[in-house]
């Protein structure tokens, strides 16, 4: 029988949403008995939530002063240890898990399926290579623990009414003090995340500059959506790098997502897909966003979004 | 002799539309133009600028393929790396076994910098740089925007999910490139000539000693499933209507 140990995301004491998705991918595998690990300075609070999850069963908590950030080199050990006890281990494919996971396998001596957007069996797994050009299904061994990251685009979150114990977990290796955390600088806008809003606009190069972004910005307030961006407009300067979405960005999953002066290139595509709904308006009636928009407007963006916004008034 | 190692891997060309092919068992690669994964040319331009700046004195770089990766390699050499190596390997390797590679180059050379891309553009795996930096035992920075040099420490600074995130790692050490640590230089006729002439020693993967066997199966490929054609709204006031319609607003 699978028993799946996933690595919980968090910071500032909140549960990643990123976490209660990989539980949910987790439960697709019939049977499979689900155990989140916290990593933390002090657990307590990240612990209560993971255990809030329906389809967890335990929670472990590993505290140490040295788990205060989620250095990879730090965790790693720590991860691989635990795992002695499980088939699978699964993080979030997001920078926290990507970052993390691969050397976990190595350590356990084992290969890593990143991105797993769909589960066949309990060794067996879909997932996108070529920016999502294409979607192979991969086998892995049966005699090896499967570790793998999951594409939270793919997956709802786990709903919450779960009610799993929580355990301290007695880990004793080593720890590296090579790798230092000294700061982070977290852009603090106040809307939606990301990763999670139900709605995202977002702006591609035609928005010009980062002054001109506070046409993007304005519309996102008035919808209570989060913002995004191309890469094009972040290479650009015009947002923050922690926006872009796309194939080396975020792949996010909203209900509605209005892609303003988004030509539409196949690694931005990459990130939007599995969007419920998307809107693209563009200046150029052959860009490629418009072969995928549920919605297009032709249009000059500093015209059209300005009047939407009157219009939704 | 202080030296960086970079990794360049051999994909189809970051601007090639990639097609599964019809039967199912692989992607369409024949007269596929071939170049440097994106992500590894940044790597080597770091490694580059870490040298003019006196951070270095030998850049080499290195691959894993078939015979024709020697063009990558050559490519940079032209963008001015020193000298290359190539494991041949017809089969393409899963990144651990990518990684146990490197490791084996890393004990033939003792480099104090280990810069890869941070995911190859053709499997996204990115997995190489960290599971390396594991089997090392040192210290990993992936997705790095900006790297710093201070004596036998570095301080990265890395694109993450919440903005930007800093460490300070002790070298030697492995660090992944993300897209904004640099724009890589263009090559010159002459470099191209110059390129010519620098030493690119082959291995045969078989004499590494390296267990490459694939742990996974690909079972078949296939075209993502297309999102259905839209509609055409002619003004903004048919747009809101659409919206507002469709319960979206």
């Amino acid at each position: 029988m699978a028993k799946i140990l996933i690595v919980a995301e968090h910071s500032g004491g909140k549960l990643n949403a990123s976490t209660a998705k990989s539980v949910t991918c987790a439960s697709k595998i019939e049977g499979a008995e689900i155990d989140v690990v916290v990593l933390a300075a002090s657990a307590g609070e990240v612990a209560a939530q993971a255990a809030a999850l329906q389809g967890v069963k335990r929670v472990l908590t590993v505290e140490n002063p040295a788990n205060a950030e989620p250095l990879a080199a730090v965790l790693a050990p720590q991860i691989a240890a635990l795992a002695a006890d499980y088939t699978h281990v699964f993080a979030p494919s997001t920078t926290f898990g990507k970052d993390l996971l691969p050397r976990v396998a190595a350590l356990l001596g084992v290969g890593q399926l990143s991105d797993i957007m769909a589960v066949e069996s309990p060794y067996r797994f879909r997932r996108p290579i070529y920016a999502g050009n294409a979607i192979i299904t991969v086998e892995a061994p049966q005699d090896k623990k499967v570790v793998a990251t999951v594409r939270t685009a793919s997956f709802e979150a786990a709903p919450q009414g779960g009610n799993a114990s929580i355990e301290a977990a007695n880990v004793s290796v080593e720890l590296p003090t090579h790798t230092r955390f000294v700061e982070r600088s977290a852009a603090t806008s106040g809307r939606p995340d990301l990763q999670t809003a139900a709605r995202v606009v977002s702006g591609g190069r035609a928005v010009g500059s980062a002054e001109n972004f506070k046409i993007i910005y304005s519309l996102a307030d008035k919808l209570g959506a989060a913002v995004g961006a191309s890469r094009a407009a972040v290479d650009a300067g015009y947002a923050p790098n922690d926006l872009q979405v796309g194939q080396t960005g975020k792949i996010i999953a909203p209900e509605l997502y209005i892609a303003c002066g988004i030509s539409g290139a196949i690694q931005h595509l990459t990130g939007i897909k599995d969007a419920r709904t998307i809107v693209a308006i563009n200046k150029d009636p052959e860009a490629p966003i418009f072969e995928v928009a549920d919605i297009g407007l032709v249009g000059d963006i500093f015209q059209v979004l300005p009047e939407l916004e009157k219009q939704l008034g | 002799m202080s030296k960086i190692l970079v990794g360049l891997k051999r994909v189809v060309d970051y601007n090639v539309r990639v097609r599964v092919k019809p039967d199912g068992t692989g992607i369409v690669t024949e007269g596929v133009k071939m170049s440097i994964n994106p992500f590894d040319e940044i790597a080597l331009e770091e490694a580059l600028r870490i040298k003019e700046k006196g951070g270095a004195t030998e850049v080499i770089v290195a691959s894993i393929g078939p015979a024709d990766t020697q063009q990558q390699l050559r490519t940079g050499l032209a963008m001015g790396a020193d000298r290359a190596i190539l494991v041949q390997s017809d089969t393409p390797l899963e990144p651990l076994a990518a990684a146990k590679v490197f490791l084996k180059l890393i004990e033939k050379e003792s480099p104090n910098i280990v810069l890869l891309g941070k995911q190859g553009i053709d499997d996204d795996n990115n997995q190489t740089g960290q599971m390396l930096a594991a089997l090392w035992n040192r210290p990993q920075a992936t997705f790095a925007s900006k790297v710093e040099l201070d004596g036998g420490k570095a301080k990265v600074t890395r694109e993450v999910d919440a903005g930007l995130e800093t460490i300070e790692i002790d070298l030697p050490a492995v660090i992944t490139s993300d897209l904004r640590l640099n724009e890589p230089r263009y090559v010159k006729l002459p470099d191209i000539m110059k390129a010519k002439k620098k030493p690119l020693e082959t291995i045969e993967l078989a004499s590494l000693g390296v267990d490459a066997t694939p742990q996974f199966k690909v079972q078949k490929y296939e075209p993502p499933a297309a999102r259905s054609k839209g509609i055409m709204v002619k003004d903004v006031a048919e747009l809101a209507a659409v919206l507002k319609q469709k319960g979206l607003v």
